[in-house]
């Protein structure tokens, strides 16, 4: 289940680092800004498909801001995040009214309305939620497949890899990365509007780490599938998102059969990315062994 | 149509490392013209491309284009209709996307919107250019350009910007990182996309050879100036040992003014 909320950020970790080639750390703060938009928002009661749409556009105005100084300034992609990151955590502390933690349990939410809904069907509560984020999942994927098949998301595409050939065909590199900077942070807004609603409270200190988990997601569903298709790399983001929350779940529940503690979890997803670095690393001189044989 | 005015280019200006690499250069390219650019290392060719394409900005003089001054437009406005191959094979194309993508985002050039454009009849469109490549491309659509060869990538590269129809088209030494082979059929097809589609070219060549064969008007850059203009009959009538001759002559005369001043 948490994989299916976390997988709508991973997909936007994705966007960034592996289609932009731009490492953006803005995610640690549009994580929580979605959040706390969401559950600000709830509080004064305004309805939760506005607050959605509210929170997905706070992400793209994040993400606009990390793009713009890194272009306009000429400032290392990793700066412009963490700037904007950092800024973040101020704007969304304000968001919440002044305090960093907003609980949302007397509020009605997006899920107390789906629960209600899946009630009168005799679905349980954990099923009705289940079924609800594999949709929400799923429309966002095809949504995103679709738009990297138009000519702009093809751009996109190939911006990563070579900025050259954007140049050569006449598009402004700077729009790109910002359209691209901003959907990406727009969909992590949209994961921490989730997530508030899922946990019952919106915290600023919820994208603590949201950049390495999502990528330690990405990195795992690379394993899963070898594809140049968009419809597949998103598929494996989503799969990679999922296996790691069950890692993440797993370690949680039994890590104290070894001494471990949920303290330890950052720094186990930090050793599984550098664990996912090695074998991609084995792979490609192996690769490259065949190839000169 | 490509007007250059006493352009200049100098780097690291005002420093220790202050190196002229175009001086007062004046250029006049027109509607129709295949020129061929040699000179020696260091000579500026690349450096002029970058002046032209708008990679660089000049530091003196100015650059009109039909008449448009477009000194300072930036690079990627100035690509809508000027179509640059560089040297590098890998810069033309994206190696972790399919043949297909590849070709729908340079089919046409400028902002992209969201349309989907890529359908059965397109597919049938690429195959079709494909085929008169005879490269063996048009079943490998699906595949990633990264598993195609230089030699495919670049002929793939000049068959898109060729359909893109640009004014002026800016060839880098887009040969010499390829095979023999693929280097001749590279070489043929560039003569045949600009004959067909009457494009305004310039090529810059280490092979003098090809630079006399190819082209109505060939160009002799030495550190930063135009050493020899030379077209039309004039130019049939070259020789490779007629250029080499003529570019050890003024070598020479530098290592004596050079001589000179060290003695």
């Amino acid at each position: 289940m948490e994989g299916l909320i976390y997988g709508i950020m991973a997909l936007g970790v994705f966007i960034t680092f592996r289609i932009l080639d731009f490492p953006d750390l803005t995610v640690d703060g549009s994580f929580p800004l979605g959040a706390a938009i969401m559950a600000a928002l709830l509080f004064k009661g305004v309805p939760p498909f506005i607050a959605i749409a509210a929170a997905f556009t706070g992400g793209v105005l994040a993400g606009l801001v990390t793009a713009v100084i890194h272009n306009k300034l000429k400032v290392p992609n990793l700066l412009a995040g963490i700037l904007t990151m950092t800024m973040l955590y101020s704007v969304n502390i304000r968001i919440l009214g002044n305090r960093a933690n907003l609980p949302l349990l007397r509020v009605d939410t997006i899920l107390t309305n789906v629960v209600a809904a899946a009630g009168n069907l005799g679905l349980s509560r954990e099923w009705a939620i289940l079924i609800y984020f594999f949709l929400v999942l799923a429309v966002l994927k095809v949504l995103l497949d679709l738009f990297f098949h138009t000519d702009m998301g093809l751009t996109l595409g190939a911006l990563g890899g070579n900025e050259q050939m954007v140049i050569s065909q006449g598009v402004n590199p700077e729009h790109l990365k910002v359209i691209g900077v901003s959907l990406s942070n727009g969909l992590v807004a949209v994961s921490g509007a989730f997530a508030a609603q899922y946990l019952g409270f919106a915290d600023v200190n919820l994208g603590l780490g949201i950049v390495v988990s999502g990528l330690a997601s990405v990195m795992i569903g690379e394993f899963l599938l070898r594809s140049n298709r968009i419809g597949i790399l998103t598929l494996r983001v989503i799969l990679g998102s999922i296996l790691f929350r069950a890692l993440m779940y797993l370690a949680r529940y039994y890590g104290y059969h070894i001494k471990m503690t949920p303290n330890d979890l950052k720094l186990i997803t930090g050793l599984l990315i550098i664990l996912a670095l090695i074998l991609s690393k084995k792979n490609y001189f192996r690769g490259r062994r065949k190839k000169n044989a | 149509m490509l007007r250059l005015k006493k352009a200049g280019m100098v780097f690291h200006s005002g420093t220790v490392n202050e190196k002229t690499v175009i001086q007062d250069l004046d250029l006049q390219v027109n509607q129709g013209d295949f020129i061929t650019i040699i000179g020696s290392n260091g000579a500026g060719k690349s450096t002029l491309f970058n002046l032209i394409a708008g990679t660089h900005q000049p530091t003196s003089g100015q650059i009109f284009f039909k008449d448009r001054d477009i000194t300072r437009e930036p690079e990627y406005r100035r690509a809508a209709y000027m179509g640059r191959i560089f040297q590098n094979p890998l810069l033309g194309t994206a190696s972790n996307m399919t043949l297909e993508d590849n070709m729908m985002i340079t089919l046409r050039k400028g902002f992209k919107g969201l349309k989907i454009s890529l359908n059965s009849r397109r597919r049938r469109e690429f195959q079709g250019y494909l085929k008169d490549l005879s490269m063996g491309l048009e079943d490998r659509l699906k595949d990633n350009v990264g598993l195609l060869s230089g030699g495919q990538r670049q002929a793939l590269t000049l068959l898109m910007m060729a359909l893109s129809r640009p004014d002026l088209i800016l060839l880098d030494e887009h040969t010499a990182a390829l095979d023999p082979r693929n280097a001749r059929l590279v070489l043929d097809l560039t003569n045949r996309y600009i004959d067909e589609y009457g494009l305004t070219a310039m090529m810059i060549t280490h092979n003098m050879a090809d630079a006399i064969a190819m082209g109505n008007r060939l160009l002799m850059l030495d550190e930063g100036r135009i050493l020899l203009d030379v077209r039309g009959e004039d130019k049939k009538r070259l020789t490779v040992e007629a250029l080499v001759d003529i570019f050890h002559r003024v070598k020479k005369q530098d290592y004596a003014n050079d001589k000179s001043l060290l003695s």
